[in-house]
């Protein structure tokens, strides 16, 4: 099979560690070939968080080249359109929680937020499918990761990964009442739209 | 898996998904460790976080965080000569703090074994450099093991301990942060903890002399020497090494840690691969291979990251030798700088090959959106500290940043830390700058943990020399930037309960007379504290304490009951005049395209420390946010 690669990006405190370690533990329970790489550097200081995770034998190692992720996850709008000029390949898929976290630049008054528009743009110039994700109701901000989850899995965009792949790996990261909500927001978020 | 902790104790052989540095522990309990020092820093403190998943009680070998690098080199010898495995683990710019110990190990009979574990940094994700501590593995006569994943991270130290017990020398286990990092299946063997282990002292002069002096030296070089000879004798034989072997006899390569893997990504599916020789020690070299690789091929690549010492041993080994392969390694400075990643290797393959690797791709300048450096958190007190103490200084005095989380003080919109060296620098820098210098005040900034690490030679100089400077020490009671280990003030260390060690008794028991101290969230009276120091003449210390909040607020979380709090703007009273999102700069703030600011649910933690900086008082007080 061919590589995989996909790469998730947030901010610090966002919940990035726990979606990629769901991710990599899912693949493995689906039988997948999977390696994986968080890259934080001072990121627990609200700075950009990036977890790499790559699929298939024929990845060596754990860093996805530049312009060559199959899939990016975002859990903030900045940081979906920074990733989708730095690590989206043409036709990808790039799905984000449209969390709004503003960069320092931004809050000075020196620079402009990121539109929603931006990332639309960014990704019809590549080809790419975009989904946006955004809950307001949510009353847990540090649960957009398993809203995304979710849609990942309902929208099959991780080939090979089924429900219970994904279920599977919260119940070996996650305990007690953690783990009853973030299964049934899980399942709640896979069914349909209605 | 459920527990960590128990994973790593397992008996039976088993494959479970684990991190380098977790692989690293589990190597560790199968090697028979008996003492691990450590002082954290990134990329290695989760070795400590899996260490600590095991229950103390459980635990096979005793582990501490000492105050520093040196001091935890200097336990872990202590250990060994005792006949005690040890092991000290850290980041790489920590080998500079233990080097005046670590040079020395490898003069010593190191009876137990010691095995050093270095977390190098190529591209200085999180350190002020990117230092090739190999330099340092050559200056010291120590060998140098390198992964390159996870699986070889757990069976190179169970061979750098064997040699390093073996041979009673130190061995330098180099990991780097993308290996401690990566995250793969991992198949373990069994494992049989011993029935019994032996930890009588068994110290003896009889195995030194353990005091070089000018009479022992050259003895203790000479057995150093001859011990590293040992090792390169056996590093083939340890099995350490791999030839890929892709019939080509025409271009080969030499690659090691994680550079390997980047190889083979970058070189995919193109043809003729060239032969690849995988190093696994990598001082000293095995020449007798490194030869026979070289005489195969018509023209090798020394694929090497950082620093270039095994191009030029293998290049002058080669002329040696009189061999006329075409030995190739850095082409021009960048390939010197940065990781070598899968498109940095590529780059590289195509300068030298560019018929058989096109050119990677270009990395995109990503002007679209703005940078998001690291920041303090909401309700920080550290920030609360920069925007009283800023309100104290005048324009062109001069302000000296250590290491920590208060770094980040050097961005705007406080711009305060005008220079950063390494760690416990800041008052010997500031004594230096406030020589001959009448008219610009300085002041350093110190944190809590980096007092304790290195910070008390400094101050006592400035009190020895009585130097004219105001020292701010930004306690926060905990090492916060590496993820919140105790530190000699926390009255606890990794094991239990210690004595507690205030700074502010010991700085009384240096002598330092003009001390102040508040809580940070004080912010007037902070502003006006620093104005008072900076007016005494000499060596002055304000203590600008404020828990750290990233975990005061985690560990509220966890407690039954904890309701949330924030702040709100009351849009009718905000005249817009953006004191609390441009000058406080706290994250929460949110500047929305007209100009109104608002909050950002999902980052205010209610701790208020904004509501005073508000000339017009539109910040509410915190309330319960009914979630």
């Amino acid at each position: 099979m061919t590589t995989f690669n996909i790469y998730m990006t947030g901010v610090g405190g966002q919940g990035i560690g726990l979606l990629s370690e769901v991710l990599l533990r899912a693949a493995d329970h689906a039988g997948l070939m999977v390696k994986s790489v968080d890259t934080h550097g001072l990121a627990q200081r609200g700075g950009i968080v990036v977890s790499q995770l790559r699929i298939g034998p024929q990845a060596h190692s754990p860093l996805i080249p530049a312009h060559a992720a199959d899939l990016v996850v975002a859990l903030e709008r900045h940081e979906a359109l920074r990733a989708a000029h730095a690590a989206l390949k043409a036709g990808g898929v790039l799905i984000y929680y449209d969390a709004l976290w503003q960069p320092l630049a931004v809050r000075l008054g020196q620079a402009p937020a990121v539109s929603a528009e931006a990332v639309a743009e960014k990704c019809g110039a590549l080809g790419a499918r975009l989904i946006r994700v955004h809950r307001p109701n949510l009353t847990d901000a540090r649960m957009q990761n398993i809203v995304v989850l979710a849609h990942i899995q309902r929208l099959g965009l991780i080939a090979h990964l089924e429900a219970a792949h994904y279920e599977h790996a919260m119940e070996d990261l996650l305990r007690g009442s953690t783990l009853e909500e973030n299964l049934a927001l899980f399942d709640a978020e896979r069914q349909p739209a209605s | 898996m459920k527990s960590m902790g128990e994973m790593l104790l397992r008996r039976e052989a088993f494959a479970e998904i684990v991190m380098g540095n977790t692989a690293l522990v589990r190597a560790m309990v199968v090697a028979g460790t008996q003492v691990v020092t450590a002082y954290p820093g990134s990329p290695t403190p989760e070795i400590a976080t899996a260490i600590l998943s095991i229950p103390a009680d459980r635990r096979p070998f005793y582990f501490e965080f000492s105050t520093n690098e040196k001091v935890a080199t200097e336990v872990a010898y202590g250990a060994s000569v005792n006949g005690h495995l040890a092991t000290v683990f850290f980041k790489s710019v920590g080998l500079n703090v233990a080097a005046d110990t670590f040079v020395q190990l490898s003069l010593m009979n190191l009876m137990g074994g010691l095995v050093v574990v270095l977390g190098d940094d190529p591209g200085a994700n999180s350190s002020q450099n990117e230092q090739d501590n190999r330099h340092y593995a050559q200056l010291a006569y120590t060998p140098v093991i390198e992964p390159a994943d996870p699986a070889e991270v757990y069976s190179f130290y169970i061979e750098a301990a064997r040699l390093s017990r073996q041979l009673r020398m130190p061995v330098i286990l180099r990991l780097t942060t993308h290996v401690c990092h990566a995250k793969q299946k991992v198949r373990f063997p069994a494992w049989q903890p011993p029935a019994q282990v032996d930890r009588t002292p068994r110290f003896d002069v009889g195995n030194g002399p353990y005091i070089p002096l000018p009479f022992s030296v050259p003895e203790l070089k000479q057995r150093a020497l001859g011990r590293l000879e040992a090792v390169r004798g056996q590093a083939v034989a340890c099995g350490l090494h791999r030839f890929v072997d892709h019939g080509n006899r025409q271009r080969g390569v030499i690659a090691w840690g994680l550079p390997f893997l980047s190889l083979l990504d970058a070189l995919g599916d193109v043809q003729p691969k060239p032969d690849i020789l995988k190093l696994g020690i990598v001082y000293p070299l095995d020449h007798g291979q490194i030869a026979a690789f070289l005489d195969e091929h018509q023209e090798v690549l020394v694929l090497e990251e950082l620093d270039d010492l095994l191009e030029k041993e293998i290049k002058a080994k080669a002329y040696d030798l009189g061999l006329r392969t075409k030995i190739v390694g850095k082409l021009d400075a960048g390939d010197w700088i940065g990781e070598y990643t899968a498109d940095k290797v590529k780059g590289i393959l195509h300068k030298l090959w560019p018929d058989l690797v096109p050119a990677p791709p270009e990395i995109a300048l990503n002007v679209a959106v703005p940078d998001r450096p690291p920041q303090m958190c909401p309700g920080c007190g550290h920030r609360s500290a920069f925007h009283a103490i800023k309100q104290a200084l005048a324009a062109d005095d001069i302000t000296v940043a250590d290491i920590g989380c208060h770094t980040l003080g050097y961005l705007p919109p406080y711009e305060l830390g005008q220079l950063l060296m390494c760690m416990g620098a800041s008052p010997g820098i500031g004594a230096g700058m406030s020589l001959f210098n009448t008219n610009r005040r300085v002041l350093v900034f110190m944190g809590d943990s980096t007092f304790y690490h290195a910070g008390l030679p400094g101050t006592i100089n400035a009190l020895h020399n009585r130097h004219n400077l105001t020292m701010i020490v930004m306690e926060n009671g905990t090492t916060a930037m590496t993820g919140h280990q105790d530190h000699a003030g926390s009255g606890r260390n990794i094991n239990g309960p210690a004595p507690k060690l205030p700074i502010r008794k010991i700085l009384e028991g240096l002598g330092v007379e003009a001390i102040f101290e508040t809580d940070t969230y004080q912010q007037r009276q902070l502003t006006d504290l620093v104005r008072k120091a900076m007016a005494v003449e000499g060596f002055s210390v304000v203590i600008a304490r404020h828990p750290c909040m990233l975990k005061f607020t985690r560990e509220a979380r966890r407690k039954p009951g904890f309701e949330p709090r924030r702040v709100d703007i009351d849009q009718e009273t905000c005249e817009r005049i953006h004191a609390c999102v441009a000058v406080f700069g706290c994250p929460t703030f949110t500047r929305l395209p007209d100009g109104q600011i608002e909050i950002n649910p999902d980052l205010c933690i209610g701790d208020g420390s904004c509501i005073q900086t508000c000339p017009t008082q539109a910040i509410t007080k915190p309330a319960k946010t009914g979630a």
